[in-house]
């Protein structure tokens, strides 16, 4: 054994990972926001399931979509460790393999869509595939590299818990679920336009087509305003389907009205302004989105549950 | 001094094993009470005294 081959044990050691760095390859924030609105979306569908099979497909699904996370993560390792938002992940951290994650990736994928099949139905099963396909092969290899629509039609994938959540309760599809995939999937472009104004040159050094980068900070504020106003009309629309209420329609109108306002406060403002204070109002915006869709989420919970008393929809 | 020293990679191995052998329990318990579910449609009970009839 030389010199060398015990140096580079040693380093092999050193960077050996821990359980928690594991975990972290999921993206446990993402998941957190997977569970609930795959929650919300099974206790809105009108059919009540077993505890312990929606306990377990609210886990499966979770799973998927940590799976899915940990492959974003061996894919884009390499920008990873140039943007600042995401070199302390894993694997640009020197914790984890990148061949690691991919095949925790690649099991837990696995695992996620057979045991959702066997514990809902092939349906669900299949909607976690696809979802899983959809974030780590047609967001994460093709279209964030490739155009600044990424992340508009990437969103589809964070958008379809609520949906295979409706799936895993009735077997089926119908309008409503697809509502709740419509708001999640047109509030993700005004949510990440206005991180990346204030990430300013991150996406530019990582080589990242994001709209500020191919159209500049201008066009992408005046797509966070189109967006939002899109998005108001949806989100405030559902109040009136079978998943809305009274409850639902008083948090949407609220939420609504701050988040236009935020919108329109991003359009008027131009770089030097933005500048001047830090993009102050650019964060608080991104701040709001996080809280705006779990209150619209938590609304459509809060009908569903109430509805067995007489309490929510508007029957 | 001990002659047995503990090297911060020995903890981070050891955190590991045990993370992966409770993930490996609450999947098993996981399973089990889904096959629970599915074969007893959640009544256990009445399952039981269905075999034993």
């Amino acid at each position: 054994m030389t010199d060398a081959s015990l140096n580079g044990q040693t380093q092999s050691h050193e960077a050996e990972a821990g359980f928690g760095d594991y975990f972290a390859l999921l993206k446990p924030r993402v998941m957190s926001l997977v569970v609930f609105t795959a929650l919300v979306g099974l206790l809105a569908a009108p059919i009540s399931v077993h505890p312990m099979i929606a306990f377990a497909s609210i886990l499966f699904i979770a799973v998927g979509a940590g799976a899915s996370g940990a492959l974003n993560m061996w894919w884009d390792a390499d920008i990873d460790q140039i943007m600042r938002r995401t070199k302390g992940r894993p694997i640009p951290a020197g914790k984890v393999d990148a061949d690691d994650a991919l095949y925790i990736g690649l099991a837990l994928s696995g695992l996620s869509v057979v045991m959702l099949a066997l514990a809902a139905n092939l349906l669900a099963g299949f909607m976690l595939a696809f979802t899983i396909f959809f974030y780590a092969v047609i967001y994460s290899m093709w279209l964030k590299r490739s155009t600044p629509q990424n992340i508009v039609i990437g969103g589809a994938a964070g958008a379809f818990p609520p949906v295979i959540g409706w799936v895993v309760a009735t077997g089926s599809m119908s309008l409503e679920p697809w509502l709740m995939f419509a708001l999640i999937f047109m509030w993700t472009p005004p949510h990440f336009w206005a991180l990346a104004l204030f990430m300013r040159s991150d996406y530019d050094d990582a080589g990242v087509p994001m709209l500020t980068v191919t159209h500049g900070r201008r066009v992408t504020r005046n797509n966070i305003l189109g967006y939002t106003v899109v998005l108001a009309v949806l989100a405030v629309g559902t109040a009136f389907t079978s998943i809305g209420g009274p409850i639902y329609l008083t948090a949407a109108v609220i939420l609504n009205a701050l988040f236009l306002k935020g919108a329109w406060d991003i359009w008027r403002r131009d770089e030097v302004i933005s500048d001047a204070d830090n993009f102050a109002v650019e964060k608080r915006f991104f701040k709001l989105s996080l809280l705006y869709l779990f209150l619209h989420f938590g609304a459509i919970l809060a009908e569903a549950v109430l509805a067995p008393y007489g309490l929510g929809g508007w029957s | 001094m001990s002659l047995k020293v503990e090297h911060e990679l020995h903890k981070r191995r050891f955190s590991r094993n045990v993370g992966v052998g409770l993930t490996l329990v609450f999947l098993i318990a996981v399973v089990f009470g889904l096959t629970v579910v599915k074969v007893t449609g959640g009544d256990f009970q009445a399952a039981l005294q269905g075999v034993q009839q």
